[in-house]
């Protein structure tokens, strides 16, 4: 399992090393592309663009699908997973926040009331 | 790490839920146990603001909180933490203030790329719910805050790093 995990990463950093690759990813955020869009935004072979998507994709990293002669890329299942596991961080942090929240108002609440009894008298 | 919370009894928990509301916008949702003005007034005293803005499971400590709540005010917020080698600072200014029940502000830190945010205090039965809306130049702000992997609300790179060790001792505190 550990093994499993490791070459995961090793896998990530690998096909996160790369300039051109981290390029691509930034561009895939924007929206879905075809490898010939790619090759030309990045100045590069459709040979070399492939090899990139090649590693980005075995790394969970972009997904592909070929229509008729043209392979679109987008962001893969890997990403999407980093995203909800972020927003599920923030989350916990609200909540944690909030949970002070609640305390300092219950103390405030408290308070007034004490203060409510002692005006009335 | 935080012994205190777990001595505790487990108070009554409301849910607070966060999602992606679109390419731009995230938003978080809790309900209060408490009026609306109560919890405006938490929000927006400095001295009652330090006492919840940094929860202990962060690991993080509040050096200090400058609020001029007013439209066109200022706000800035100095933390430390064990692992930074030098203070961070968070600031920007109040574009709207209805007191109890609607606060904007901008979180300036990051430059350009920073979020719009806006929080409704809602009453309902004794109870407020806040709505806490996050506002993003562009989609690829809000990508950039995400991939950056900071949860610390958008706020600035400063935290890429500290991010880790707070998801860790987040864990092992039973944070949330």
């Amino acid at each position: 399992m550990v093994q499993y995990v490791r070459a995961g990463f090793d896998v990530s950093f690998a096909a996160l090393s790369d300039v051109t690759r981290r390029g691509v990813l930034e561009r895939l955020g924007r929206g879905d592309a075809s490898i010939t869009d790619l090759a030309e935004k990045f100045r590069m072979t459709l040979t070399g663009m492939k090899k990139h998507v090649g590693v980005l994709e075995q790394a969970g990293l972009v997904s592909t699908d070929k229509v008729g002669r043209v392979r679109t890329c987008k962001l893969g299942p890997r990403r999407l997973e980093e995203e909800a596991a972020w927003i599920e961080r923030y989350r916990q942090l609200w909540d944690a926040r909030f949970d002070e929240l609640d305390k300092v108002v219950e103390e405030l609440k408290q308070k007034e009331k004490v203060d409510g009894r002692k005006k009335r008298k | 790490m935080d012994a205190r919370r777990e001595s505790e009894p487990t108070p009554m928990k409301t849910q607070t839920a966060a999602e992606r509301k679109s390419e731009r916008e995230l938003v978080v949702t809790r309900t209060i146990n408490g009026p609306a003005r109560i919890v405006f007034e938490a929000w927006t005293r400095p001295e009652l603001f330090k006492q919840w803005w940094v929860p202990k499971s962060m690991g993080m400590s509040m050096l200090s909180c400058e609020m001029d709540v007013r439209v066109g005010g200022r706000y800035r917020l100095v933390f430390s933490h064990p692992a930074a080698p030098q203070p961070m600072e968070f600031f920007g200014r109040y574009l709207e203030v209805t007191p109890h029940s609607r606060l904007v502000w901008t979180n300036e830190e990051g430059g350009d790329s920073g979020q719009v945010t806006t929080v409704t205090f809602e009453e309902k039965g004794g109870k407020t719910l806040l709505v806490m809306h996050d506002l993003y130049p562009s989609k690829e702000a809000l990508d950039d805050a995400i991939a950056s992997g900071s949860t610390a609300g958008g706020m600035g790179e400063q935290f890429e790093q500290l991010d880790e060790l707070i998801v860790t001792l987040g864990a092992s505190a039973g944070l949330g």
